[in-house]
């Protein structure tokens, strides 16, 4: 029920991200949904992408290192508090986000978390039948 | 204890008389068996009969690691092929490895020099002795190993690798000296705490350290993690390997067994000799040696010679610690900072591809260096906080090695040049505006 994301190392040097892109497209590779976390001299590029394997493959020819994590995508409605309601189920169980990031699009918003616990995290999610996506579904 | 009092001990006048004596075979036997040799000293004007005591070593010619490549594999030997028992090369960064062959007397005094070395640091014959250098073409492992047994000491032939397996071998087999390089202590010294065993379960006492410079600072935490006494141990393959000078109990320079190895300091530009004290390159000949005998040969080693008796009885002269490399030195703040000290610290950790490029510069009148690095796929981490710690960890180990600052910065796999040459792993953007009135 997890699906896997892409981490992209950078360092913070013009252009890189546009590499990235780049090739991903030119290998028909589509984005679902991406975020940047940056420090003083380097960044992480997290993508959600169509194909992992084939992105690892043709970003590592590319030279680039990249890994692919485990996370939970969920959907929940596009309504003020349907997040907070989620949020707060897994705080009950004491499940810690390392991050996140969301977009929102017509009637639903979609939110890629990474928790300290993932099976732990799919679990309390599913007790509250919560809508989780999976890697098909994208 | 002194190994061989007669010769570590003699009078310095006995002894230079000993050296000319020495040095004037040596000339006559390289003239007439190394064409190089013959052809350098035909070309300024010199015969065999123009040495006559050890004074008259400025005469002769100079020899240099290209003239090594250039000869390459055998043409600087002096004994027929028959007579070479053992081959040893150096690592060659760029062109040809150096080459360098022992006849059976060439390898009996490597093991009694290097019986000199672990006598003064005070091993004896109730000593279980590790060899943690590697074992093969380096002749770090095998110098070392016949020197221990030629003492009498048991020898434990570890080489590098599998260190876990070593840290239990060093605990139940009472494993009492040891010999690598000082970085590998420093990484043994770690896998001893991660694994949970506390130095009072060690025996080791004495740890023979060489074959890359290291500091005072290193000396003392070494020291301190490991409960054991570290003594410098210096020696290069083309000279002879380990053995050639070491520290006594003084921890006070290091003892130049110069009835085999005739030192010198030169100045590396002028290649004027320099009086005792003075820093310059340290330059050696080969007094006894009958493989591939070396006159003068160029260590690029930055060091001074100590005059004096030193308070263990030994007469020989002293090489102060290794400043570093005359080619590659840089200063920084002050401080000589030498690429080969940053690459042990990396060469040290298995996070990091083993290239870097050192970037000085100087920014509001303060020398600042960058190491730049590559971490290894297999360490990449998506975790942030994971990968700022193993920068931290990177800067922490080159701030104890260097004594200074310097800012680590994580780079994209191969997106450091592969070295070509010490040069090219350094961008030194400093301008120095010198004053002209």
């Amino acid at each position: 029920m997890t699906i896997r994301q892409l981490s992209v190392f950078l360092e913070n040097k013009t252009g890189r991200i546009n590499e990235v892109v780049r090739t991903l497209g030119a290998n028909g590779i589509n984005m679902h949904a991406f975020s940047m976390a940056e420090t003083a001299d380097f960044g992480i590029l997290r993508l959600i992408v169509s194909d992992v394997d084939k992105a690892v493959e043709v970003l590592r020819a590319h030279d680039f290192a990249v890994m692919s994590t485990d996370v939970v995508c969920l959907s929940c409605d596009n309504v003020p508090g349907s997040l907070a309601v989620i949020l707060e189920y897994l705080a009950e169980e004491q499940i810690f986000i390392e991050y996140m990031y969301a977009f929102a699009q017509n009637d639903k918003a979609h939110v890629v978390i990474k928790p300290n616990d993932l099976k732990h995290c799919l679990e309390v999610l599913e007790a509250h039948h919560c809508s989780i996506l999976t890697q098909e579904i994208l | 204890m002194i190994w061989n009092p007669n010769k570590e001990c003699m009078p310095r006048e006995q002894l230079r008389e000993l050296q000319g004596k020495r040095l004037q075979k040596l000339v006559a036997y390289v003239y007439h068996n190394v064409p190089f040799y013959r052809h350098k000293m035909q070309e300024m004007d010199l015969m065999p009969d123009d040495i006559r005591s050890i004074d008259d070593i400025v005469k002769l010619p100079f020899t240099t690691k290209q003239d090594l490549r250039n000869n390459y594999p055998y043409g600087l030997m002096a004994a027929p092929k028959s007579e070479v028992v053992r081959v040893h090369a150096s690592s060659g960064t760029t062109g040809n490895p150096t080459i360098v062959g022992y006849t059976r007397k060439d390898l009996a005094v490597w093991s009694e020099v290097m019986s000199r070395c672990l006598s003064a640091y005070g091993v004896t014959r109730e000593d279980t002795f590790s060899v943690s250098y590697g074992y093969g073409l380096f002749t770090g492992g095998l110098g070392a190993h016949y020197g221990v047994e030629n003492l009498g000491a048991t020898v434990i032939p570890a080489s590098t690798g599998n260190t876990e397996k070593h840290v239990r071998l060093i605990r139940d087999l009472k494993i009492t000296g040891i010999a690598c390089t000082p970085s590998y202590a420093l990484y043994l010294a770690e896998t001893v705490e991660k694994m949970g065993v506390s130095k009072d379960e060690l025996s080791l006492r004495i740890g023979a350290f060489g074959a890359e410079p290291w500091t005072e600072h290193m000396r003392q935490e070494i020291q301190e993690r490991l409960g054991l006494k570290g003594y410098n141990l210096y020696g290069l393959s083309e000279i002879m390997g380990p053995g050639v000078s070491c520290e006594c109990e003084e921890q006070n320079g290091s003892h130049i067994h110069e009835d085999h190895f005739y030192p010198e300091i030169i100045d590396p530009n002028t290649l004027e000799p320099l009086p005792y004290g003075q820093q310059g390159e340290l330059v050696f000949t080969t007094l006894t040696k009958e493989g591939m005998p070396l006159l003068r040969y160029r260590t690029k080693d930055l060091t001074s010679l100590m005059p004096g008796v030193c308070p263990c009885g030994r007469t020989s002269v002293r090489m102060t610690p290794i400043m570093g490399r005359s080619d590659d030195m840089l200063i920084i703040r002050g401080i000589n900072v030498f690429p080969s000290q940053v690459e042990s610290v990396i060469l040290g950790m298995k996070e990091f591809e083993p290239r870097y490029m050192l970037v000085v510069d100087r920014i509001n009148n303060l020398d600042t260096l960058q190491v730049q690095v590559e971490v290894r796929r297999d360490y990449f981490s998506d975790d942030i906080s994971a990968m700022l710690n193993l920068k931290k960890a990177l800067s922490d180990k080159l701030k104890s090695v260097l004594s200074i600052s310097a800012d680590v910065k994580l780079m994209e796999p191969n997106s450091i040049q592969r070295s070509q040459g010490k040069s090219q792993r350094v961008i030194d953007k400093r301008t120095f505006l010198v004053n002209k009135e």
